[in-house]
């Protein structure tokens, strides 16, 4: 397969703006609650979640809960590939009732991963209100999903691929698209 | 992973890790409120038990469930295999009801690698104790259980020290934790009296010693086999007295161990046979912790045997 070069399409400090922003309209659009819990979905999410929930608790003054979520026994596709090792699940210690539980991933295409956190999520406990928070909203959906705070959306076509590297885990930050290729 | 779990020697260091870093993030589900993961729903497994069982047979229903996997017990009193079936027969009704994986003990060394070779299923077949010949998974929860312990629950059990004690000629438990203990790294004495090893057993990668206060002081962790009552009038040891006083682990040799040395034993015990009862209660004793790791472990190996794709494509790479 010929692939065209990877195009960057975040840097850092975007990557850093888009997130302190996030953290802002996280703040704003749940009134400044304090039973916001921040879910990271492995395992780029969690890297950002870590970086939300930093931000959010400057902002509010006050210790937000970050954990994550592995989704791996909930997937649509597990018959469709060999078995995955699983990821780390850490719930914070108060427990999701009742609480405003804000996923968060770094790409949101299809919209299945988010489908399956939210089943995931079911499992663990009964939150008053579930949130989404991706970095990059690149369309293409095939279910009735929507992100509540989006760091770019950026139109793709479906044969394009979107990497995102964040410092925790690739030892940089950076996101970018390369066409022809599948993910 | 290969499609059937038969023997320890199954799996690679790779595998075995990858099943006890599996079960580690499924032991989390046990302290849900909801104990229970879709993953296996529509599956059905078989619990083919032959010989009887308590602790293995509820333990992978246990797992099976949590998976939400269907679950069939068919053990072989009270069913057709008292009228005469042969395996083969039995194994043809699995096949024609759907079973996704069957989980068999049988009293006859190799029961398990015959029902998975011989065409007879598809499903994926997981030995739960054959004869005197191999008990995976039991050696997988010791493994878990030893690494919760000794390690912090991560990597593999590289150069710890640890002692199996008791029959090893009759025991697939101690025949499948040689070789997997082995495999992530550890050492293996085993102890026993010269009469309860087998044939063969200087080729095992294992050191081999009859004087049990010689190997405690530099034990990690130690294991006693249950001393099987029924071996007793085929001369295997003089006495059950005599067992007990130079292979049972009282209090006094527990004493030699070092201090962070876990005591471990597979069930059923004898109390004050082959491990004393204040040994067995006591704070170093991690045996009820292993029966209940024994599901995490069970609910990883079916998860990992059923839980993705049917392995044709490796198969044919």
């Amino acid at each position: 397969m010929v692939d065209a070069a990877p195009k960057s399409v975040m840097t850092d400090s975007d990557i850093n703006r888009a997130v302190a922003r996030m953290a802002h309209e996280i703040d704003e659009r749940t009134n400044g609650a304090n039973d916001v819990i921040l879910l990271g979905i492995p395992t780029r999410g969690v890297g950002l979640a870590q970086r939300l929930g930093a931000r959010l608790s400057e902002i509010q003054g006050r210790e937000v809960p970050v954990g994550s979520l592995d989704i791996t026994m909930y997937r649509d596709d597990l018959r469709r590939r060999p078995a995955r090792a699983l990821l780390p699940t850490e719930i914070p210690a108060r427990g999701v009732d009742d609480a405003v539980v804000v996923l968060v991933d770094d790409v949101l295409f299809s919209g299945r991963t988010v489908r399956a956190a939210l089943d995931a999520l079911n499992d663990v406990g009964r939150p008053r209100a579930v949130q989404l928070a991706v970095l990059v909203d690149r369309g293409h959906r095939e279910l009735p999903i929507r992100a509540d705070y989006v760091g770019k959306n950026l139109p793709t076509s479906m044969s394009e691929s979107v990497r995102v590297h964040i410092a925790e885990h690739d030892g940089e930050d950076f996101v970018t698209i390369t066409s022809g290729a599948q993910q | 992973m290969k499609a059937h779990l038969l023997s320890a020697t199954d799996l690679s260091y790779d595998d075995a890790l990858l099943v006890l870093d599996t079960a580690a993030e499924l032991a989390r589900v046990a302290d849900r409120p909801i104990k229970k993961l879709p993953t296996l729903r529509g599956r059905t497994v078989v619990n083919l038990f032959f010989e009887d069982s308590t602790r293995t047979r509820i333990s992978f229903e246990a797992a099976a469930k949590r998976l939400s996997a269907d679950v069939i017990n068919f053990s072989a009193k009270g069913s057709s295999v008292s009228k005469g079936e042969s395996l083969k027969d039995t194994a043809l009704t699995l096949e024609a009801m759907g079973a996704d994986a069957v989980v068999i003990r049988h009293g006859a060394s190799g029961a398990p690698h015959r029902l998975a070779n011989s065409g007879w299923i598809r499903g994926s077949v997981v030995n739960a104790g054959d004869g005197t010949h191999e008990h995976p998974t039991q050696a997988l929860l010791d493994a878990f259980t030893i690494r919760e312990h000794l390690t912090d629950g991560h990597g593999d059990l590289a150069g710890k020290r640890i002692t199996i004690v008791g029959d090893v000629l009759h025991s697939r438990v101690a025949r499948s934790n040689v070789h997997l203990l082995n495999t992530l790294g550890a050492h293996v004495t085993l102890v026993a009296p010269p009469t309860l090893f087998p044939v063969g057993v200087e080729t095992w990668p294992a050191q081999i010693s009859y004087d049990l206060d010689s190997v405690l002081p530099e034990t990690d962790a130690v294991m006693m086999l249950r001393a099987q009552a029924e071996r007793m009038d085929s001369a295997f040891f003089p006495s059950a007295r005599e067992y007990s006083r130079r292979y049972g682990l009282d209090s006094r040799r527990m004493e030699v161990m070092p201090e962070h040395a876990i005591v471990m034993h597979p069930g059923p015990m004898n109390r004050g046979m082959e491990i004393g009862s204040d040994v067995a209660d006591s704070k170093r004793s991690v045996i009820v912790e292993q029966v209940a790791n024994g599901v995490s472990v069970r609910m990883a190996v079916l998860y990992l045997l059923l839980g993705g794709a049917p392995l044709v494509d490796e198969e044919i790479a």
